[in-house]
């Protein structure tokens, strides 16, 4: 082994980075790297580190490149990275492009017939005998293709010094109780940990050194978060139609529901998951369970949202309660399906024709994503309106360390519905009558007895007592009136997360670009910037972002897609202090990382 | 319950024919569909539906109108063009205990609403589908449909060239185990299947023929009340008896077929034209077939098979309606979310 780990710009004497460096594998999909990257990041994280990855994977099932990055951050900054210290390239295909683009003095593991080393000489090159190693290490060739991953797994842990054990103990819990697939995966890392052992000098570039960050934390991703917050809140009906990146929310929750929505006693279920013909009869389920006063969601993305808002309308307008999960995807159209944006901001905040406005709720964290479907659902009911729950690729897909989810303890809330006791009581009862002044109106549920409580449904002009009509007074009085239980709504919704460092200059941003903020905060701080930031959670606004929108001078709006439209929305809201809205943005299907809100902001400062 | 006067009839559960009426209807006088209303007010009093249970679904159109016309202690839904079947499927999965009537047009079901109308009867929704067919867009005002016959004209004279599709053979194939055709003109066939109907536990499709009086009564349409009158083939006498505990009914033997309903109700046909088995798939579509290239309507019961479980059942759901079930059995306990939080650690 010739190679020299000490790369041209590290021998001129940088500092080892300890815990802090991002690796970036490349490798073809439907190679079982996922499952590699996974035990990578997971041992990483036993190690005591903070540690988030992304994966990058076109749509596709097998045989297109995939990138998955992980971050190590003692810090704990867990945004994407634009850079890399480390490559680990497996696919033949990209290696060359994946050199070219590769930063000055990263390490760069390889494949050794690809035989990179004189592509470029500011690189460090560590060439490993997949063949070899994988052939000597495991007696099935049927396997050698999935397991070769694993053996990178083992030359990285060895060149970073993550324990071989965390490795061996990260296999064991991702491959779940799989006694042979565990034997044969562990046997093919220390493979390829005893190879670099014999054959790899030190290296004192990146390094991972134990430390007790993660000690108690969950690695969870957003959409079984999502999930989990569902189970919890008692969902009983879910219509849905399978699209990436949203398909694995309902998929998590069928597993959940398995083993914990079944009647001990008779095993029947106590949920019904239909997968429907396509989003416009998810939608139709989803309305109809709730005006029928079942729980009930949906999990989709925007072309899906789309194809539901004509039934979308019919809820607001009818007040029917339904949960909608929009994990946003790169749009117009199929876009980049499995690339993140926060594309649909406008679409799910007036989604459908004629004047709509809807609750939205914006998980920022894995613990809010929990907590914010569990809330969606009394939310809905209280409400009697389709709530969206916004999330993305990011949240939705990608592995995140969190804390523990705190049980939901607080009651459910199932609003304001009239039992067959209350129906017979109430005198002059009408569906839509404002009887409390809130906008919020007393409904029944269908199969009451009694001879009271029935009502007619319908998606055109009613009256309070939900007979037809198309007199102007009536059709005003009921659109006014569900303006004001939007109103109603700000006392109801989660309000922002305030990370002030004493300014009056503020960052605005919500979802997914979180820890992106977090960082570019600090590193516009240390060069001499202060900024308060704001991360909105919901809509309809809190008074607090009224407040924080009168006080700053200016606001950057921080979102990932193209034309600003969270900042159109607060333009249109707040019309007097439009000019101060100024827009970061990213939309290249990435995830977002601090270093282009720094330079936006930078950029907007010197003007 | 209210009694419309001392001396009206009442049913079993001490209702009379005026506590299943609706709001007034707002059709063209003579439609079709309002003759279809009054059947099912007869039908619901005779078969004594708790009203309270009843749900009513609609998409857009005339016929979508309808069910704001009957059984007013019943909770209505009219909603989006073609989306009925969506409607029903949440509803009745929401609450088990719901007796499911939903009521679209051709254009509603056999168009716009293609897919739905589909896959609610793949999966078996515990609902009456009944589409109220005059072979026009009566709403819009008059356009042709796709179940028009090809050849058969609209008013301004404009000619259908494309071939119809036909709900029943359609549902058939899709393994529909109730599937009739009956004409709004002929009150006693339908009143008997209507009952029938509101025994069966999973789809029933009803492809029930309803001129429009507005758009499509001329003399060259084909679903003018009186080339449907002349044309108009009712392939048995039909009785239904509804389950009893007390009172076990005899049926006579000989020409009759009887089937029976998982709750014991039966159905008695008795052939008046060829013999038609209603029971038996192929041989139905068959006959169908058959009587369409001639130009003629075959009405009543085509097929039947009571055995196939709905939805509710498939997905094996609590026997409670999952609308009243309750935190303490949704929400998993502090223990459960413990456990899950350590297997992601
Ligand atoms: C999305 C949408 N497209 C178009 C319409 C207009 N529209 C209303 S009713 C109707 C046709 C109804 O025909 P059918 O179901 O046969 O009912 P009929 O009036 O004949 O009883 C159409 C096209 C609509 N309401 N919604
Ligand atoms: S237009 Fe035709 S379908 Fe509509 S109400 Fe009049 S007669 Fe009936
Ligand atoms: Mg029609």
């Amino acid at each position: 082994m010739t190679a020299s780990l000490a790369a041209p710009s590290h021998a001129s004497g940088a500092k080892t980075r300890i815990n802090d460096f991002s690796i970036q594998v490349a490798t073809v999909n439907g190679s079982g790297s996922q499952t590699a990257n996974t035990v990578l990041l997971r041992a990483i994280f036993q190690m005591g580190v903070f540690v988030s990855g992304k994966n990058l994977f076109p749509s596709n099932i097998a045989g297109l490149p995939t990138w998955f990055t992980i971050r190590a951050s003692a810090k704990g900054y867990v945004a994407r990275k634009a850079s890399n210290e480390m490559l680990i390239l497996m696919n033949a295909e990209t290696a060359k492009e994946d050199i070219a683009k590769a930063d000055t003095g990263a390490l760069v593991i390889y494949d050794e017939p690809l035989q990179l080393d004189k592509l470029r000489e500011d690189l460090a090159y560590v060439p490993v005998p997949f063949q070899k190693l994988v052939t000597a290490s495991c007696p099935e060739p049927k396997l050698h293709k999935l397991v070769k991953n694993m053996i990178y797994v083992g030359v990285a842990a060895r060149l970073l010094g993550v324990d071989m054990d965390e490795v061996k103990k990260a296999i064991t819990k991702q491959l779940k109780g799989k006694a042979k697939a565990i034997e044969i995966n562990q046997a093919a890392a220390v493979a390829g940990y005893d190879w670099a052992m014999e054959n790899l000098p030190e290296q004192d570039h990146i390094r991972v050194v134990r430390d007790h960050k993660t000690e108690g934390l969950i690695i969870v991703d957003g959409n079984e978060a999502c999930a989990l917050g569902a189970l919890f809140a008692g969902v009983t009906v879910v219509g849905w139609y399978p699209i990436t990146p949203a398909s694995s929310l309902v998929e998590t929750f069928i597993e959940y529901a398995d083993e914990y929505r079944k009647d001990p006693k008779t095993g029947k279920s106590t949920v019904a998951i239909v997968q429907m013909e396509d989003e416009l009869a998810s939608a139709g389920v989803v309305l109809a369970a709730g005006w029928a006063g079942a729980r009930s969601m949906t999990s989709t993305a925007g072309p899906g949202v789309s194809l539901m808002s004509e039934f979308i309308g019919l809820g607001y307008y009818v007040e029917a309660p339904g949960v909608f999960f929009n994990v946003a995807r790169t749009g117009p159209s199929t876009g980049l399906p499995t690339r993140t944006q926060q594309s649909d901001v406008e679409l799910c905040a007036k989604c459908s024709h004629g004047d709509t406005q809807h609750i939205n709720l914006y998980p920022g964290t894995m613990e809010e994503c929990f907590q914010f479907a569990y809330d969606a659902f009394d939310l809905a009911e209280r409400f009697q309106t389709p709530i969206f729950v916004v999330t993305d690729l990011d949240l939705g897909m990608q592995n995140w360390s969190s804390k523990p989810f705190a049980y939901p303890a607080k009651p459910y809330d199932r609003g304001k519905v009239l039992d067959q006791q209350q129906l017979a009581e109430v005198k002059d009862w009408g569906r839509y009558k404002d009887v409390d002044g809130d906008g919020i109106c007393y409904r029944s549920l269908p199969g009451t007895p009694g001879g009271n409580g029935s009502y007619f449904t319908r998606g055109s002009g009613h009256n309070e007592y939900a007979q037809y009509s198309e007199k102007p007074e009536d059709y005003v009085a009921v659109v006014d009136r569900l303006k004001r239980k939007y109103e109603t709504a700000k006392a109801h919704v989660p309000g922002p997360v305030f990370r002030n460092l004493g300014s009056d200059k503020g960052i605005l941003a919500f979802g997914s670009s979180d820890p992106a903020v977090i960082e570019a905060q600090d590193i516009l701080s240390e060069g001499g910037l202060k900024t308060d930031y704001l991360r909105l959670r919901a809509l309809p606004f809190t008074a607090e972002v009224d407040a924080f929108v009168k006080e700053k001078k200016v606001v950057y709006l921080v979102e990932q897609n193209r034309d600003g439209q969270m900042a159109n929305i607060f333009r249109e809201t707040y019309p007097e202090h439009a000019s101060k809205f100024k827009s970061v943005l990213h939309y290249n299907g990435h995830a977002i990382d601090a270093r282009c809100i720094v330079d936006q902001i930078t950029t907007f400062e010197q003007k | 319950m209210t009694t419309a006067t001392p001396s009206a009839p009442t049913n079993k559960l001490g209702y009379t024919k005026q506590d299943y009426v609706g709001s007034k209807s707002t059709l063209c006088a003579g439609c079709g569909h309002d003759a279809i209303t009054a059947q099912i007010i007869g039908a619901a009093f005779e078969s004594s539906l708790e009203g309270h249970r009843v749900t009513k679904y609609s998409g857009i159109g005339c016929s979508s109108k309808t069910p704001a016309y009957f059984i007013n202690q019943g909770w209505g839904f009219n909603s989006v063009h073609g989306r009925m079947p969506a409607i029903a499927t949440g509803a009745s999965l929401a609450n088990r205990q719901l007796i499911n009537i939903g009521v679209s047009g051709d254009g509603d079901s056999m168009s716009i609403g293609m897919g739905q109308f589909v896959h609610a009867v793949r999966r078996n929704i515990p609902m009456i589908y009944i589409i109220e067919d005059n072979g026009v867009y009566g709403l819009t005002k008059g356009q042709f449909s796709a179940t028009a016959d090809k050849g058969s004209h609209l008013k301004s004279g404009a000619v259908n060239d494309l071939p119809p599709i036909d709900p029943c053979t359609l549902a058939i194939e899709l393994g529909c185990g109730f599937v009739a055709r009956c004409f709004s003109g002929n009150p006693k066939q339908l009143n008997a299947i209507l009952k029938a109907a509101f025994a069966y536990q999973g789809t029933v499709v009803l492809d029930i023929i309803s001129p429009c009086v507005t758009f499509n009564n001329h003399d060259a349409s084909t679903r003018s009340y009186k080339h449907v009158k002349d044309h108009d083939f009712p392939l048995h006498d039909l009785g239904f008896i509804q389950y009893s505990e007390v009172e076990e009914v005899e049926i006579a033997a000989g020409e009759t077929e009887v089937v029976t309903f998982p709750d014991g109700s039966k159905v008695a046909i008795k052939a008046i034209h060829e013999s038609y088995d209603p029971t038996d798939r192929f041989g139905a579509m068959k006959a169908i077939h058959e009587s369409m290239e001639k130009g003629e309507f075959l009405t009543g019961l085509l097929y039947i098979n009571p055995t196939q479980p709905p939805l509710p059942q498939v997905l094996n759901l609590v026997d409670e309606p999952l609308a009243s079930l309750g935190e303490d059995v949704l929400k998993p306990s502090p223990e459960v979310l413990n456990d899950i939080m350590k297997s992601l650690m």
